[in-house]
Formats: structure tokens, C-alpha cells, sequence
């Protein structure tokens, strides 16, 4: 009984930030309200049995993930809290298709018989190891490569020489000495 | 039962995600909306996991994976529609339209 009022909770957790991270005209704010909506998620991992999971969520997301967009917002935006205007029509507009989309996929959810033979025990995270080095082993190299490209990827459009751009110093730090970034 | 609430529960979490997607004109917010999104999916792919069996654990450690790099990349796109218009308005970037 205590593990369902848990669920309850956490589900209205993540619930309520995820509405804020979309409705929130301060940026900084959204980005926060977005920690605590994968951090209600990560409880959500934990009271599922995937205890690992629920590590790994808070480190690369809440560690990573959400200190790079605060990153970014300070980087690209006002100080003093980016304002990101939502148009009146835009959000009908929004309002309408994700609706749409909830009312599909919730109908097709509602009338699939989901009963299905009891589950195994949760792989522990020794398994979940094994599992990733053995049958998984492909995959897991695909993705080290995956993350190699997006690493480079990343540092080469931060550091282009944008065209546009006329009489940019040539420094060795192209984002400090570019305009906007000091503002 | 479990798995019906959860997996409402992801659809939900992926319908508002879209609604960011939609409604929001500053890049940065777009993808927090996407990062939503994902995290719904993989809301989904636990739940299957835990209350069927299946490899879904294993699937969410790729997927987390795969959105950290693309993060990455688009506040590297951030930066660059930054450095290029002086704001990070999506709307700005339409020189790539056919």
C-alpha cells in the first residue's frame, strides 16, 4: 500500500515540474524545474526495483545534463533570467496537438490487454554488467563511438569561424572574444 | 495494476514535452522540452522492464547515452545561433529552409 501512495507521489512530482519546465517564462527556473522533474523520475527507478538506474539517472542528468543547460542559458542569455516569451496562438496551437497525441496513445494504452506472466526478478546490477559486456557488447561500442562524434561534434561548432561574422579576432578563444558573450 | 498507470503516466510526460516543443521559440527551452521527452520514453521502457522482464534496463542506459550527446550538440547549435544573431530565438534561423 505504502509503495502505491509512493508512485502517487512521485508520478504528481514529476507531474507538476515537467507542466512548470514548459510553462516557466524564466529560464534558469525552467532548467531547475526539469532537475526535480528527472529526480521525481529517478524515485520513480528506485521504487521500480532498478536502484542502479536511479543512480545513473541523478549522475549524467541532474549532474550533467542540467548543469550544461544552465551552462548554456548563462552563456547565451541575459544574466538576470532569460525571458522565453509563449505566444497566445502557439500555445492553442501546442495545446491541441499534444491533446490529440495524449488522447491516441492514452486510448491505445487503455484498450490493450496488458496481463502478461508474472515477471522475473529485476537483473541486478551485476547482471545488468555482464549483460551490457556480453550480449550487448556491440551496441556498447557503438554508443563510446557515438559519444567520441558528438564530443568533436560539439567542439567543432562551438568553435567555427562563423562567416557572418566580419572582423572577428582571431583568438584562441573565439566564445570570449565574440559579441554578446560578455554582456 | 502497475504497468497501465506508468505507462499513462509516460504518455502524459511525453505529451507535455511536445507541447514544449511546439509552443516554445527560445532554443535553450526547446531542449529541456526534448529532454522530456526522452526521459518519458524511458519512464516507459522501466516500467516494462520491471513489471514484464525483457531488456529494458539495459535499453535506458543506451538511451541516456544518446541524449547526453545530443545535448551536447544542440547547445553547441546554441551557441552557434548565439555567436550568429545575438539571441537564441528559433525563429531567427530560417536560412536553412528549402
Amino acid at each position: 500500500m505504502s509503495a502505491a501512495l509512493g508512485f502517487a507521489l512521485a508520478a504528481a512530482v514529476v507531474v507538476v515540474a515537467a507542466i512548470l519546465v514548459v510553462r516557466s517564462r524564466n529560464l534558469v527556473r525552467a532548467v531547475l524545474w526539469l532537475a526535480l522533474a528527472l529526480l521525481g523520475t529517478a524515485a520513480l527507478y528506485a521504487l521500480l526495483d532498478a536502484p542502479f538506474l536511479a543512480g545513473v539517472q541523478v549522475l549524467t542528468y541532474i549532474g550533467g545534463v542540467v548543469t550544461l543547460m544552465i551552462f548554456g542559458v548563462m552563456v547565451t542569455g541575459r544574466h538576470t533570467g532569460a525571458v522565453a516569451e509563449i505566444d497566445r496562438a502557439g500555445s492553442l496551437r501546442g495545446l491541441l496537438v499534444a491533446g490529440g497525441f495524449l488522447a491516441l496513445v492514452g486510448g491505445a494504452i487503455l484498450s490493450t490487454d496488458l496481463s502478461g506472466p508474472p515477471p522475473p526478478p529485476p537483473p541486478t546490477t551485476a547482471e545488468l554488467a555482464r549483460s551490457l559486456l556480453d550480449e550487448y557488447l556491440l551496441p556498447f561500442e557503438v554508443t563510446s563511438l557515438l559519444l567520441l562524434a558528438a564530443v568533436i561534434g560539439a567542439v567543432v561548432l562551438a568553435r567555427r569561424r562563423d562567416p557572418g561574422l566580419a572582423g572577428e579576432p582571431k583568438s584562441a578563444l573565439p566564445s570570449l572574444s565574440s559579441e554578446g558573450s560578455l554582456r | 495494476m502497475m504497468l497501465r498507470e506508468l505507462l499513462l503516466l509516460a504518455a502524459l510526460l511525453f505529451s507535455i514535452g511536445i507541447y514544449g516543443v511546439l509552443t516554445r521559440r527560445h532554443a535553450v527551452a526547446v531542449l529541456l522540452s526534448i529532454e522530456l521527452m526522452a526521459n518519458a520514453a524511458n519512464v516507459a521502457f522501466v516500467a516494462f522492464a520491471t513489471l514484464r522482464g525483457g531488456p529494458g534496463e539495459v535499453l535506458v542506459l543506451f538511451s541516456l547515452a544518446i541524449t547526453v550527446s545530443e545535448v551536447a550538440v544542440g547547445l553547441a547549435l546554441v551557441m552557434l545561433l548565439h555567436r550568429r544573431y545575438g539571441d537564441t530565438v528559433l525563429d531567427l534561423a530560417q536560412e536553412a529552409k528549402g
